[in-house]
């Protein structure tokens, strides 16, 4: 079965989940997704500095742009390429899951060891 | 309140790739779509641990990350960044077609995708085999003489890489396992199986290949751009 | 009951049996499974009482020991407990549950069991080449660098029985999802089935990390890197991170479908509503999301930061209040119901006590300042004895009691099955009870000498252990022999509500001849001098 592409292509019936993405939300998405990668590279190569938030934590703003713009592109993938944002809720609610159960993993295990020393015995 | 069975004896045959325990291709599909979703959340959480190892150690010892990664081909990461990007626009295009029913379309865009995945893994094989040149590959034969480390920090250093061995190993391990899966769905849509009713094993497909695409949008900076 | 075709005897031979998709066949191929695994841990249980019966380690040489207890942990935990109730009784029910066929993916069901067979095989080879003497908690770094046991291999089997474990979940989340029977809204399920989701949701999430964790192990052992040995710039805290992320929920995965069984045994037995039906459906997600967030509580005097550790001691309180609220709701089920002493019930009230000893132990455990006195002792191992043996294997008992009827078409001999439960419940309280006191008073676990004052106790222990064994073993006996000589069962013999008891017993393979269409609320027992016609099921069939 093929279907004949002229001024309004003939799309199958729409159902719940299997909205078609048109071809040039694709290319648009790509293009941004190699103009990012060309930036985060760019960017790799400028030190943007750490200043200090907070008495003894330092940011490296390197690291911070390099993930925002990694997250950015995930989003994408993830939006467009996955079609999440055509997908029911319950897709979507599993997608964030994940998100979530992974920042949970990192996030809690990386607070033990910036929390050591703030109460209790030194280096505790 | 009852309702009438949902069974209609009208229909001759079921349509086709239908299974028996599901009602219809709907049902089918989005059950199938449900679950590739839960495989690729517990995906995420497989690779969530070494990305917290990565996480912890890279706090830990950052300068000798930092030297250790500066002996990594940014150029090289950044085309296989490049390439995979690519890959996953041919997918896309390849589920696009499978959902209009273009047959020959959804064979030449997966197979384009296969050889961009071949590509990929081809730069990979150069890179390790650098590493290996320099004895940068952990285990019996690491040394850190190449970065000018000894001691603690040649220690430090083979974390570096042993994660980097790890993290980019599981990944082009999910990809040589995703390459011949994708080769058999382009096989069956060559084959005529597929049209615009029934091609959740296309999207199916399609999901895992963007998860992998995703996991190395992520390895890139982390592993070939720390400064 | 007419001879009818049903799913035992819809093909005979091996070939039918080991490449089945009825969720049924692959339910009984876990139960065989998983009965052996059980026996095999429960023989290095044996060895362990036996051992410690005397004060001086006189039984076994030390380094043997070592072996015993790592291998009772690892068998116990990953080859019965985690699949025990969602793999036999789970893959059973929950299709016809949620009136479907078989469950949204039967070919991968049938993997999964694969999978746990071969992973098994995995960790049987480690067993007989030598053994492991880690504990099951493999921690590191004297699994990575220093053991010289069966690391590698028992981590793999235990790598490979986790995607068991991971695809079973995947499967039950799009089935309970996807397939559920017209009318069959969330809120009208079986309490089983919203104990299995919520369990599903843990295995997805938190098995992967497991899986990661123990492959880096056997890399770092094979290659001598150093993600978690400290001589190599690895940090051993890192592993027991981990380890507990998917550890803690792991235990979950082991209480929650229990209490599924007991929702369900607990109103079927008393032939009364549950109380509090949506608490105990929101416990059971809520039990699964906090349950994410108290690992920590094993690693109270590991090196973690107090605040963390402050942090996870609350957190864990926390997320005792949903089990709680399931005791107190299945208390106010049994109040005035019409409570029958079947083996079914005597397990259920046996679960209900011994979970909640357990479980306020475990507040004890959570208590931060108390932990650092009990940590690594007998009270820890009482705790969770009492939750995993008191609480989800007398669930798991009483559930195969009462859905054997509808499982094998046959009833188990009930004078027996009393027998049994109470053997078991003198002897489980015998065996571990002791140990409270023990743990009390300072005696460490996975020790197997003792200073002589605790030996009184010690054979207490070993006493009831002894009697616990027995108990476990009658059903053995009196099932088989149902088997062949049992009195055959009606479609519902317990006069109970539910999908499952509207079609025959045995079932036929494809459960049920026309879609049933569901109208009622879950367990819609008749309040006193009213009966619904029929007295099965609360679906209505309708005809083809």
């Amino acid at each position: 079965m093929s279907a004949t592409t002229q001024a309004a292509p003939a799309h199958p019936p729409e159902r719940e989940g299997h909205h078609i993405v048109p071809l040039w939300i694709y290319f648009l998405v790509f293009a941004v997704l190699l103009l990012l990668t060309y930036v985060t590279v760019w960017v790799s190569h400028h030190d943007l500095g750490s200043p200090e938030i907070l008495p003894d934590v330092r940011v490296h703003l390197n690291v911070i742009v390099a993930m925002l713009i990694a997250i950015t592109k995930a989003t994408l993938v993830v939006l467009f390429f996955m079609h999440v944002k055509y997908s029911p809720r319950l897709v979507q609610i599993v997608v964030g899951s994940s998100v979530i159960w992974l920042i949970i993993l990192i996030g809690v295990t990386v607070s033990d060891y910036f929390s050591r020393g703030w109460l209790g015995n030194p280096g505790t | 309140m009852s309702a009438v069975a949902s069974h209609a004896p009208s229909q001759d045959a079921p349509p086709r790739g239908l299974a028996h325990h599901f009602r219809d291709l709907d049902q089918q599909q989005s059950a199938a779509t449900l679950g590739m979703w839960l495989f690729i959340a517990q995906e995420v959480m497989f690779f969530g641990g070494l990305f917290l190892a990565y996480t912890i150690y890279r706090s830990e010892y950052n300068d000798v990350f930092t030297i250790a990664s500066h002996h990594l081909n940014v150029q090289m990461g950044a085309i296989n960044t490049a390439v995979l990007i690519c890959s996953s626009l041919t997918m896309a295009i390849a589920v696009h077609a499978a959902a209009l029913g273009h047959r020959q379309q959804i064979v030449l865009f997966l197979i384009l995708t296969i050889l961009l995945g071949g590509v990929f893994l081809g730069v990979k094989v150069v890179e390790y085999k650098e590493k290996f040149d320099h004895h940068l590959v952990p285990g019996p034969h690491f040394s850190g003489h190449e970065l000018k480390l000894e001691g603690d920090r040649e220690r430090h250093a083979q974390i570096y890489y042993s994660l980097y061995f790890a993290m980019t190993g599981l990944h082009a391990l999910h990809m040589i396992i995703g390459v011949p899966i994708i080769l058999w769905i382009a096989w069956r849509a060559w084959r005529g199986e597929f049209s615009a009713a029934y091609n959740a094993p296309v999207e199916l497909v399609g999901l895992y290949w963007h998860f992998v695409d995703i996991i190395w949008i992520f390895l890139f900076p982390l592993l070939y751009l720390i400064s | 009951m007419s001879e009818r075709n049903n799913y035992l005897t819809n093909g005979y031979g091996v070939r039918s049996w080991l490449l089945t998709v009825d969720h049924k066949r692959i339910a009984i191929l876990y139960l065989v499974s998983i009965t052996l695994m059980f026996f095999i841990g429960a023989a290095f249980a044996a060895c362990l009482r036996l051992e410690l019966a005397t004060p001086q380690g006189d039984v076994f040489q030390p380094e043997t020991y070592n072996k015993i207890f790592t291998m009772h942990g690892v068998f116990m935990v990953f080859f019965f407990l985690i699949p025990s109730i969602p793999a036999v009784l789970g893959n059973f029910l929950i299709p016809i549950m949620i009136g479907a066929k078989d469950l949204a993916f039967p070919k991968l069901n049938l993997l999964s069991w694969y999978l746990y067979i071969f992973g098994a095989a995995f960790t049987l080879y480690a067993m007989v080449s030598g053994g492991l003497d880690t504990g099951w908690t493999f921690y590191t770094p004297y699994s990575t660098a220093y053991s010289n046991t069966a690391v590698i291999s028992t981590g793999l089997g235990i790598f490979i029985a986790g995607f068991s474990s991971i695809l079973t979940g995947l499967n039950f989340i799009v089935t309970i999802h996807k397939m559920r029977a017209p009318g069959l809204t969330w809120f009208r399920l079986p309490l089983f089935v919203w104990a299995h989701y919520a369990t599903s949701i843990i295995q997805v999430l938190g098995t992967p990390v497991i899986a990661v964790t123990v492959l880096m192990v056997a890399v770092e052992r094979m290659l001598h890197l150093g993600f978690f040995d400290p001589a190599l710039g690895g940090d051993p805290i890192l592993f027991q991170h981990m380890f507990w992320f998917y550890s803690h929920p792991a235990v979950y995965i082991m209480i929650l479908p229990a209490m599924g069984v007991i929702s369900e045994l607990v109103t079927a037995m008393t032939r009364k509503r549950v109380f509090g039906y949506e608490f105990i459906a929101a416990s059971s997600l809520t039990i699964a999301v906090v349950g994410f967030l108290v690992w920590g509580h094993h690693m109270f005097v590991s090196g973690q930061s107090t605040y963390a550790g402050f942090v996870f001691s609350a957190l864990s309180y926390l997320v005792a209040i949903p089990s709680a609220i399931k005791v107190f709701n299945w208390v106010a089920t049994l109040y005035k119901g019409s409570v029958s002493w079947d083996a079914p019930m005597l397990y259920t009230i046996g679960f209900i006590g011994l979970f909640t000893i357990g479980g306020l132990t475990g507040l004890f455990c959570a208590a931060l300042g108390l932990d650092l006195h009990i940590h690594d002792t007998y009270f820890i191992v009482a705790h969770f004895h009492y939750i995993m043996v008191g609480g989800s294997i007398m669930a798991y008992l009483g559930g195969m009691h009462f859905w054997w009827p509808k499982i094998t078409g046959r009833m188990y001999p009930e004078w027996w099955a009393r027998v049994s439960a109470a053997v078991i419940f003198i002897g489980f309280n015998l065996t571990f009870f002791p140990q409270f006191i023990l743990g009390y008073l300072g005696m460490p676990r996975r020790y197997h000498a003792y200073p002589d004052e605790f030996q009184v106790l010690n054979v207490l222990s070993s006493a009831g252990a002894s009697i616990l064994g027995i108990g476990y073993l009658i059903p053995m006996f009196y099932f088989a022999w149902s088997m062949r000589y049992g009195p055959k069962a009606a479609p519902n013999p317990w006069k109970a509500k539910g999908l499952e008891w509207g079609i025959a017993s045995p079932p036929p393979t494809e459960n049920f001849e026309s879609q049933p269409i569901v109208t009622e609320e879950a367990y819609a027992y008749a309040e006193p001098a009213s009966k619904p016609a029929g007295g099965g099921g609360h679906g209505t069939p309708v005809p083809a």
